[in-house]
């Protein structure tokens, strides 16, 4: 139980304080509707004001919250500055698109009630307008400001339109719907489903968010929902008057009509600040985009992976980092995450890159893949790119006993890893905090592991030739075998080298057996934080964290961090 | 985007939309709203949209996921055959669905959103998609497996049977290993 705490504590946390804020602000703001500046406006609408008006300054409060999750570069920053005064606050940074998810749920959930609230709030306008009858109470309050059209209290003016025509032709109305559906757009278009297979729609569909931004700043402007002025208040006093409301401003009367006006618009003062913000993070995207980007070397691996070496200028990154790219050959607005697969040490930086979609497909295309002969450096197509953007792995290092699982291609941000260990131990002799890596690659498919291979043949040889075997342990498992291969595996198990990556280390078939490898790891170094990372699929996360909590006793603590996009 | 299934998107909006419609349409009952009607219509419209669209149609590349407990929804829509298989006909319907949404407020946003996703239909047929159910039933056609695939095996993959493994006397040097004990033949 007290591992939970440590791994999720800061997380409840924040969530909690979060949900307490919305709470309170709920709250609050329904109470703020219920003093006798409303007293009137309640007649008309009753609760139905309260219950907009409440989910409306929870609406200001998350709106303002959903942009800074996205902040890469800010975050990157916070990142880096928390880091030296605690892991766990800088972990909690890693959990942003988590956080972003859920504030845009809530946001969701508070637009249904504000909605919902508003509804009730038109038919009633509405319903007060109809009823022409000056022995209620509604209708005469509807009635005042015909005048001067300035001091009514009931936005609908006039008895020959509908809630349908009102609503298109307020200020209110029109922004409301208009950010409403660019909200559902951008919802539907986020499910997980959309999302994961085709990123552009989601990708850009998203980007309705500038549509929902300036609509919701200009959707108080028409001050639709009015309260009695103070002025007002001080003759009118509407506990005493409201019983004769039909001899108010008469002659000989001491309740003269009250008067009434709208609230000024509030929400630009929550949002201006996050906005201003997420403006300069884009800016400083585009700059650091506009860097001049040449691509020194394009390999194609079998396994569909084209390798990208590129240098900038003044480019810096930490180990499991990953950057943005665009090609504007192929997309002038399309940015795609990849992780760095090169180490920090080495002259240049590399992506490795599945090609699994139209933007991957055509970017092979562009850098002369489907071509036989060689490309000349200037046919290679122009990128951009922005980052590195920090990660969990960047914990590595801090650590002395590692676990790293990659399943698939989310072996990428370890192989940058490894590359930096082979630099750090073997080239400039540094010494270490990580004293043991255990490395585990689960994959599908044999052809997936050339260019890993290769990677691991050479940190295989140098780590003999240094007496250093015992650094790195790695196990390669294979998930799935087809039956003639499996035949082949068969005659030549009793080989030296491993007839798939031609590694001494043998391949393993099938899934490994988790509930060992921990207590084997535990058993062999007690008293010892072992940081636990993994990228890969949710399924394998829930399995491991589960195996991180039940195994970490008697010293040993296993410390879980998940990376994904 | 040139290989993107707009059906999977359209999908998803007019299952929202259809949700919305049906709140709306609730609201505006429960509260005896002017022109209640019209918001009894909608949530009739609302349940069936809900139904035709919450089975997802099979994918043509990659792995469809199902929702929740689609399979019987599956069924019955398949059932309607080209009706249902016919995006042309699902955008038609949708957009005349969500004609009458337009008449009342509580139901307009469903009307609008419906809308949409009629037009997200649209361009899904245009570029030749259909709707295709996805049936357990054709996944069964693998062989069933055992148990024991389920524990990761402890040791390498099978090898051939002793005798064809063992070392054979005129052919010491073609064997696979080693063996620290000379082979001697059976006498």
């Amino acid at each position: 139980m007290s591992n939970i705490v440590a791994d999720e504590g800061l997380s409840f946390f924040v969530i909690l304080v979060w949900l307490g804020l919305n709470a309170f602000l709920f709250v609050h703001f329904y109470m703020a509707f219920l003093t006798d500046r409303w007293f009137y406006t309640r007649v008309l609408l009753g609760d139905a004001l309260s219950w907009a008006r409440a989910p409306a300054a929870c609406l200001n409060f998350n709106c303002m919250l959903i942009l800074l999750p996205v902040c890469r570069n800010l975050l990157s920053f916070l990142r880096g500055s928390l880091q030296c005064c605690s892991r766990t606050a800088a972990r909690q940074l890693d959990r942003n698109l988590t956080f972003h998810k859920l504030v845009a749920y809530m946001i969701a959930f508070h637009t249904a009630v504000h909605i919902v609230a508003h509804l009730f709030n038109f038919e009633w306008f509405m319903g007060a307008q109809l009823d022409r009858n000056s022995s209620n109470l509604a209708f005469v309050l509807s009635e005042i400001g015909n005048g001067d059209n300035a001091s009514f209290l009931n936005p609908i003016r006039t008895n020959e339109t509908n809630p349908t025509i009102v609503m298109f032709t307020t200020i209110a109305g029109l922004t409301g719907v208009v950010i409403t559906l660019a909200l559902i757009l951008i919802i539907t278009s986020s499910m997980e489903v959309i999302r994961r297979s085709y990123f552009e729609v989601f990708w850009y569909t998203h980007h309705l968010f500038v549509i929902f931004f300036i609509g919701l700043v200009f959707h108080g402007f028409g001050r639709i929902v009015r309260g009695q002025t103070t002025v007002s208040l001080l003759k009118h006093n509407p506990l005493q008057c409201s019983e004769y409301f039909e001899s108010w401003g008469q002659n000989g009367t001491f309740c003269p009509e009250p008067a009434f006006a709208g609230n000024p618009p509030m929400t630009w003062k929550w949002v201006v600040g996050p906005m201003i913000l997420y403006v300069c993070e884009r800016l400083v995207r585009f700059y650091r985009s506009q860097q001049k980007v040449v691509i020194t070397k394009v390999v194609m691996h079998p396994s569909k992976t084209l390798e990208l070496q590129m240098k900038m200028k003044g480019f810096k990154m930490e180990v499991g980092q990953y950057v943005f790219m665009q090609c504007p050959r192929v997309s002038m607005l399309e940015w795609h995450p990849f992780t760095l697969t090169s180490a920090p040490e080495e002259d240049h930086f590399s992506v490795h890159i599945r090609i699994v979609g139209d933007w991957t497909e055509a970017l092979y295309k562009a850098c002369g893949g489907d071509k036989n002969d060689t490309q000349d450096a200037w046919e290679l197509p122009k990128m951009l790119i922005d980052g590195p953007f920090g990660t969990a792995s960047e914990d590595v290092f801090g650590y002395e006993v590692v676990m790293l699982v990659g399943a698939g291609i989310g072996v990428t941000p370890f192989a940058s890893i490894l590359k930096s260990v082979w630099y750090k131990h073997i080239q400039h002799n540094q010494n270490v905090f990580t004293k043991k890596i255990y490395f585990y690659w689960l994959c599908p498919e044999t052809q997936a592991f050339e260019w890993f291979a290769d990677l691991l043949q050479s940190l295989e040889k140098q780590m003999n030739d240094k007496d250093m075997a015992d650094f790195l342990s790695y196990n390669i498992y294979l998930t799935r075998w087809k039956e003639n291969e499996a035949a082949h595996f068969r005659v030549h198990h009793e080989a030296e080298h491993d007839p798939i990556t031609g590694l001494k280390q043998k391949t393993l078939y099938g899934k490994p057996n988790w509930d060992n490898e921990f207590s084997t790891i535990g058993a062999k170094h007690p008293n010892t934080k072992v940081g636990v990372f993994l990228c890969g699929p949710t399924q394998l996360a829930k399995a491991l964290g589960k195996q991180c909590r039940s195994h970490s006793e008697d010293g040993v603590k296993f410390i879980f961090n998940k990376e994904n996009f | 985007m040139g290989k993107i299934e707009w059906a999977m998107w359209a999908n998803e909006q007019a299952l929202a939309s259809g949700l919305i419609l049906l709140t709306g349409g609730i609201v505006a009952v429960a509260g005896q709203f002017r022109d209640w009607q019209f918001a009894a219509y909608a949530i009739a419209a609302g349940v069936f949209v809900c139904l035709l669209e919450y089975p997802r149609g099979k994918r043509n590349k990659g792995t469809s996921v199902e929702r929740t407990g689609q399979y019987c929804f599956t069924v019955c829509v398949k059932s309607f055959g080209p009706l249902t298989r016919n995006y042309y006909v699902r955008a038609f319907v949708h957009a005349a669905i969500c004609v009458p949404g337009g008449f009342l407020l509580a139901t307009v946003l469903g009307c609008v959103c419906l809308g949409i996703a009629s037009l997200i239909y649209l361009a899904a047929a245009i570029r030749g998609e259909h709707w295709e159910p996805i049936l357990p039933a054709k996944d069964s056609a693998r062989q069933p497996v055992g148990e024991s695939i389920k524990c990761p095996p402890q040791n390498p993959p099978p090898r051939p049977p002793a005798e064809t493994r063992r070392k054979r006397v005129d052919d010491l040097e073609g064997a696979a290993y080693v063996n620290p004990i000379p082979v001697t033949a059976n006498e």
